[in-house]
């Protein structure tokens, strides 16, 4: 599938903080539409920090993130609410709503911003589900369901909205190889069906060879991105000794 | 003895200290400190090199490398060459590698130091403290401005609940403690009022004392206990399983879903509840009355009627209202708030539980004080 090269997100000169503390300078990157692109850096160099600032959870220091060339962090709360409807986010454990079926938590925000009726939101929800391979769980509890399948269930929330940018944080964590594959896959397919933007923030290297269409290296000692570009092509091109021995696990 | 396990030698000439180590260097056995090791530098400022001579090594396990790491930091601190060839085999490998990893800079808040330094990280955190309510009390005035006009979702399954989980599962931790206050009170008056031949008071003492503020402070620090504590574990849970972002990136004010709710729960709960308390505080006078003070209770229940005017009904419920406000405040706001750990969430647990009895305390004196001032 050709991509079209049109940014969706241009992010320019940020600095991110953790409290008080500085933890990335100067990042600068663009994704473009329909591309699925890759955060990635070891534990710590702060890319759930930037995931936060991405999706509207944290302030920058300084710089901007924008939106269709609309600066997020620029806009009033009203209008970043609007944008931050865009947006469909995956948490690292699901963060399903623990008193709400799985039925229900896909329902919400179908319920309070879509005009559709109750039965249209039931199919709607049902179709979500069958689409991460969940259908027949809408009247299970979060707490009824294994952690890939709460992951499963939350991606299904978060593309309730069919949202133009899908956010994933550490998609793989916490799951074994299969149920990892079957996420990757699911994000390849999600961008296949819907036409989404995807964001994945990870560090697992079977993930981002396997979906990432570009990506940037986030580097804790300088405290900035140090490459980005295509996974394949920075694991064959790139002179970085540190990406190297993070795209290598160290061996080379 | 220690100090055998390492002989030093310095040599003038070529301006080298070598090490001796003898003997075992285990964590279960008594080595030297690293200290004997660096005080040479002092003894001998113009060591240029440090060599090693493990011949007389027994055993060793990190107590040793411990050691070496130390010693050898401070020799690369001081620009001291260091020659590892003669240290046992691996250590080298171990050391170079330890030595490479630069630890990163970790953000820590400072560690206060004096006395006037913990004063002012005191007001400064109550200074902190205060904007957070003012900033969250926003909030509620915000999301309650939204419910009033509509705007606002409101899920009635959910809210039902929560008046059942308010209300009626409540009834019986009320009704146990309650009954007992009532019992204490008859207790206490009978002591004194005997001397004078005026039992019949209790009656009057117990009623009053019950309905104008003991049923809602008892029924207050009961649910500060119980719903206060249980608001601020879950939703310190929610915070910590991300689930409150999830609903901000929807664009859902959690606020809005989650504290409003339970606040309207209490608040409408409270009355009711402490009427219940009022009720069975009376009920405890009555059998102690009647039972153990051979009081008539017919002419026990006609004194409480006629001393309970229903200016303490009002104060009575006056003051379960501002509890219940309070006590879902300060659950909501220590929940939402709480930090994303098992501790955090403990935390905040005791601290709204804490928070929610001491206001209750102080609010209990403002309003008595008010009364007081009104001649209510």
């Amino acid at each position: 599938m050709g991509i079209p090269e049109k940014p969706v997100i241009e992010v320019h000169n940020l600095d991110l903080s953790y409290d008080d503390y500085i933890v990335m300078r100067n990042l600068d990157f663009t994704v473009n539409k329909g591309e699925i692109f890759i955060i990635m850096g070891g534990s710590g160099c702060g890319k759930s920090t930037l995931l936060k600032v991405l999706i509207g959870l944290k302030e920058p220091v300084k710089g901007q993130v924008l939106y269709n060339g609309e600066d997020f962090w620029a806009a009033d709360y009203g209008r970043q609410q609007e944008m931050m409807r865009g947006f469909g986010v995956l948490y690292q454990g699901g963060a399903l709503w623990s008193s709400l079926t799985v039925g229900e938590n896909i329902a919400l925000p179908l319920q309070l911003y879509s005009n559709l009726s109750v039965s249209q939101i039931r199919d709607l929800v049902e179709f979500k589900l069958s689409l991460v391979g969940l259908d027949g769980y809408a009247d299970f509890y979060p707490a009824e369901l294994s952690g890939g399948m709460r992951k499963r269930a939350g991606l299904a929330r978060a593309i309730a909205l069919d949202p133009e940018i899908i956010f994933f944080d550490e998609p793989s964590a916490g799951l074994d190889p299969v149920s990892a594959r079957m996420l990757d896959d699911l994000i390849i397919q999600l961008r296949e069906y819907m036409g989404s933007t995807i964001v994945v923030v990870t560090h697992e290297l079977a993930s981002i060879f396997a979906v990432g269409d570009n990506a940037i290296f986030l580097d804790d000692q300088s405290k900035t991105m140090i490459a980005t570009g295509n996974p394949k092509d920075l694991l064959a091109n790139s002179r970085d000794p540190k990406v190297i021995q993070f795209l290598t696990r160290g061996k080379r | 003895m220690p100090l055998e396990k390492v002989e030093f030698n310095y040599s003038q000439a070529d301006s080298a200290l070598s090490i001796k180590l003898n003997g075992d260097w285990l964590i279960f056995t008594k080595i030297p400190q690293v200290s004997e090791a660096t005080s040479q530098f002092l003894t001998y400022p113009d060591i240029k090199s440090v060599s090693f001579d493990s011949a007389g090594l027994s055993s060793w396990d990190s107590s040793l490398i411990s050691f070496l790491y130390k010693l050898i930091k401070e020799c690369h601190g001081r620009g001291v060459e260091v020659q590892y060839k003669n240290l046992p085999e691996g250590i080298e490998k171990i050391m170079v590698a330890a030595l490479q990893i630069t630890s990163k800079e970790i953000p820590r808040k400072a560690a206060t130091g004096t006395f006037l330094d913990k004063i002012e990280d005191g007001f400064i955190s109550i200074k902190q403290g205060v904007f957070i309510l003012l900033d969250f009390l926003g909030e509620i005035a915000y999301a309650f401005g939204r419910l009033i006009i509509g705007k606002a979702y409101f899920r009635k399954d959910e809210f039902m609940l929560l008046l059942q989980r308010c209300g009626v599962s409540a009834l019986g931790l009320v009704s146990l403690i309650s009954l007992l206050v009532g019992v204490i009170l008859a207790f206490v008056g009978a002591m004194q009022l005997k001397l004078f031949g005026a039992q019949i008071y209790i009656a009057d003492i117990v009623g009053i004392a019950m309905v104008r503020v003991m049923g809602a402070v008892m029924t207050g620090i009961i649910m500060s206990g119980r719903t206060g504590a249980s608001f601020a574990a879950e939703l310190g849970i929610m915070q910590t399983n991300e689930e409150i972002d999830a609903f901000k990136t929807l664009g859902i004010d959690p606020v809005e879903f989650l504290v409003i709710p339970r606040i309207l729960a209490l608040v409408i709960m409270m009355p009711l509840l402490t009427l219940y308390s009022d009720i069975m505080g009376i009920f405890g006078g009555f059998i102690i009355s009647v039972s153990m003070l051979n009081l008539n209770p017919v002419e026990y229940l006609n004194h409480t009627q006629v001393a309970v005017k229903m200016s303490n009904l009002w104060v009575g419920l006056a003051h379960s209202i501002v509890f219940g406000i309070i006590i879902a405040i300060s659950g909501c706001l220590r929940g939402i708030r709480c930090e994303r750990s098992a501790s955090g969430v403990g935390e905040a647990t005791t601290s709204a539980v804490v928070t929610a009895i001491t206001v209750i305390v102080i609010a209990t004196a403002v309003i008595t004080f008010i009364c007081q001032v009104l001649g209510v």
